[in-house]
């Protein structure tokens, strides 16, 4: 219970934040050039300037900004985040209808990252200084410095176009219709090169990460202790060292949070999946402001969510941050 | 001198200048060894690297040299990556210097802002900034700058707290020296080394960004940039792969350059940490 009330405390101190995130985009979409009734107008094939004054008047964009902003957020508050002229229907919906693919890719990345991370780091860490720890360390600098994209391409070329095992991109088959395990098998072999393309370069982050705080933890007295009563390797590392060492994993998570989604934006537009990051990007082509703004704010709740989720992790693996309190 | 000599006993880290002072020569030379314009039509379009001598690594899908854009490129991304990464540094810097010297409801507050910023994801951010300022060079290296610096701002910050009641700044405060000579006078210099160090982070994470962008069609189209390149190699990827794989390598090697000399300046300037 204590866990859930501090990792309250600090779900609720994120609220000032993200309104500060709202008013701050919302006024720099303000230099935007043209407004909604503008990209709607270019939609119709043009109009005259009276129905383009009674759109306006229609939106509430005629008041002062400081009456829009207030309107924005009034809306906010009851969970509507405005019209998108572009696609015809609600934000909030387009959104809705594109968060399950980022959510699932997020999800796997990170899984793919934090597993491989952690079996690298704690090999590396293992044979300090001798080749296994060189070939990790290399390939980890190697895996930091690639451009996502760039892996991505190349990785179609080799998986999709030369070996033909896996499909260059999309969601799902849509020429089959497939159902129950099919549909998810099928959903699984698209998304293996996109989790790949965005876990890489939180693959090298966590494994150095991993390295490092083995290494630190290896040296602690009460490691000595555990290896002097006569534990076997395995079991000091995997019952001792390992719930020390992945407390920084963890912390990483929360801090890396908003990366992976941004990278999300450039992995789901080289496969062409129907997600957020693919909408974002979308938005801006099209001058879609409304949904644009609407992304930044479900961005925004998801890194917080985010946060929450590893606070609660985060107390589960180390007791003292509760006791502290 | 002692780091300088620590810095030069890790291979990695030479290895890493090596390969970074090739990619600044690259950028010097590009004008001297293809005077004419990068961008413009050079010979038939799609021809394979090492296929004729006059286009070492081949022409694009409209004709254009590679190796030229290649080096013009290496200009581009320096210079994006050395501007912006000088902006965010500076933004970090002071924020960062504030905060943590004067605590209180400044620290409070600019550390609200530096949450905001760290809770959007930077790339959403950088696309909001494009959308809204539009995608020439100049606004592009000043939106890489602008989502770049929190981390700066937080590591100074805490270098700050660390220092801002040790003995020599309270001696200085006992002189009569004003705020503003003790942070930048006193202080500043004693916590920039971590911060320099820093710095190549964010310079290969500056150089990425710049990069996806351009992937994505959403930098400056008119000068000739890696990231462009890729993007326009993406049309012919079943075939010609080469168009798009040469400048991702260019990417990752100057990438590889200024992670590596970063961890070797960190490891040169804080010798206990070494091999951590």
């Amino acid at each position: 219970m204590r866990i859930l009330t501090l990792a309250g405390r600090r779900l609720a101190a994120s609220i000032p934040t993200l309104i500060l995130i709202l008013i701050g985009v919302f006024l720099l979409l303000q230099f935007a050039p043209g407004d909604t009734v503008d990209a709607m107008m270019a939609q119709m094939g043009g109009g005259d300037a009276a129905t383009a004054r009674e759109l306006r008047k229609f939106y509430g964009l005629d008041l002062s900004i400081p009456a829009q902003l207030g309107n924005y957020l009034w809306r906010l508050v009851r969970l509507d985040l405005g019209f998108s002229s572009i696609y015809g229907k609600p934000v909030a919906s387009v959104i809705l209808e594109r968060l399950p693919p980022t959510i699932l890719l997020m999800t796997a990345s990170l899984s793919f990252a934090f597993f491989f991370g952690l079996v690298f780091g704690v090999i590396a860490a293992r044979g300090v200084n001798r080749w296994p720890d060189t070939l990790i360390s290399t390939l980890g600098l190697i895996f930091y410095a690639t451009p996502s994209f760039w892996f991505g391409l190349m990785a179609i070329v080799v998986f999709s176009v030369y070996l033909q095992w896996l499909p260059p991109g999309g969601f799902e088959d849509i020429g089959a219709v497939r159902t129950g395990i099919w549909r998810v098998l099928d959903i699984a072999s698209h998304l293996v090169l996109p989790t790949l393309t965005l876990g890489l370069i939180f693959l090298a982050i966590y494994l150095r990460i991993m390295r490092a705080s083995m290494l630190e933890v290896l040296n602690l007295d009460y490691v000595r202790t555990a290896r002097a009563k006569g534990l076997d390797e395995t079991r000091v590392v995997t019952r001792h060292v390992l719930r020390n060492a992945l407390l920084p994993m963890v912390t990483l998570i929360g801090l890396q949070a908003g990366t992976m989604l941004g990278g999300s934006v450039v992995v789901e537009s080289v496969f062409s999946l129907p997600g957020l990051g693919r909408l974002a990007y979308e938005s801006v082509v099209q001058r879609d402001l409304n949904t644009l703004l609407g992304i930044v704010f479900v961005s925004a709740l998801l890194v917080i969510t985010v946060n929450f989720v590893v606070d609660l992790i985060y107390a589960r693996l180390d007791p003292r941050i509760t006791a502290e309190g | 001198m002692d780091a300088v000599k620590r810095y030069f006993r890790s291979p990695a880290a030479i290895a890493g200048l090596i390969l970074l002072l090739i990619v600044i020569a690259m950028a010097i030379s590009a004008g001297w060894l293809y005077p004419r314009d990068p961008l413009a039509l050079a010979g038939r379009p799609l021809v394979w690297p090492f296929s004729n001598p006059r286009f070492l690594l081949g022409t694009d899908n409209s004709g254009r040299d590679i190796a030229a854009q290649i080096f013009y490129g290496a200009r581009i991304s320096l210079l994006i990556g050395g501007v912006a990464t000088a902006i965010a540094i500076l933004i970090g810097i002071l924020v960062g210097a504030f905060a943590g010297y004067y605590g209180g409801w400044v620290d409070n507050v600019l550390m609200r802002i530096t949450e905001a910023f760290q809770t959007l994801p930077n790339f959403v951010l950088l696309l909001v900034l494009v959308a809204v300022f539009g995608s020439t060079l100049t606004t592009v290296t000043i939106a890489v700058g602008v989502v770049s610096w929190p981390a700066p701002a937080r590591l100074t910050r805490a270098e700050f707290l660390s220092l801002r009641n040790r003995e020599f700044v309270q001696a200085g405060r006992t002189l009569g020296m004003k705020n503003i000579q003790l942070i930048f006078g006193e202080i500043l210099p004693n916590a920039l080394p971590p911060v320099i160090v820093y710095a190549s982070v964010v310079m290969a994470v500056a150089i990425l960004l710049e990069s996806a962008l351009a992937f994505l069609r959403l930098s400056d189209p008119n000068v000739a940039s890696w990231g462009n390149l890729i993007g326009l190699g993406r049309d012919v990827l079943r075939v010609q792969w080469y168009v798009s794989a040469i400048p991702g390598i260019a990417i990752l090697v100057t990438v590889l350059a200024v992670s590596l000399v970063g961890q070797g300046l960190n490891d040169a300037l804080n010798p206990r940490l070494k091999g951590r």
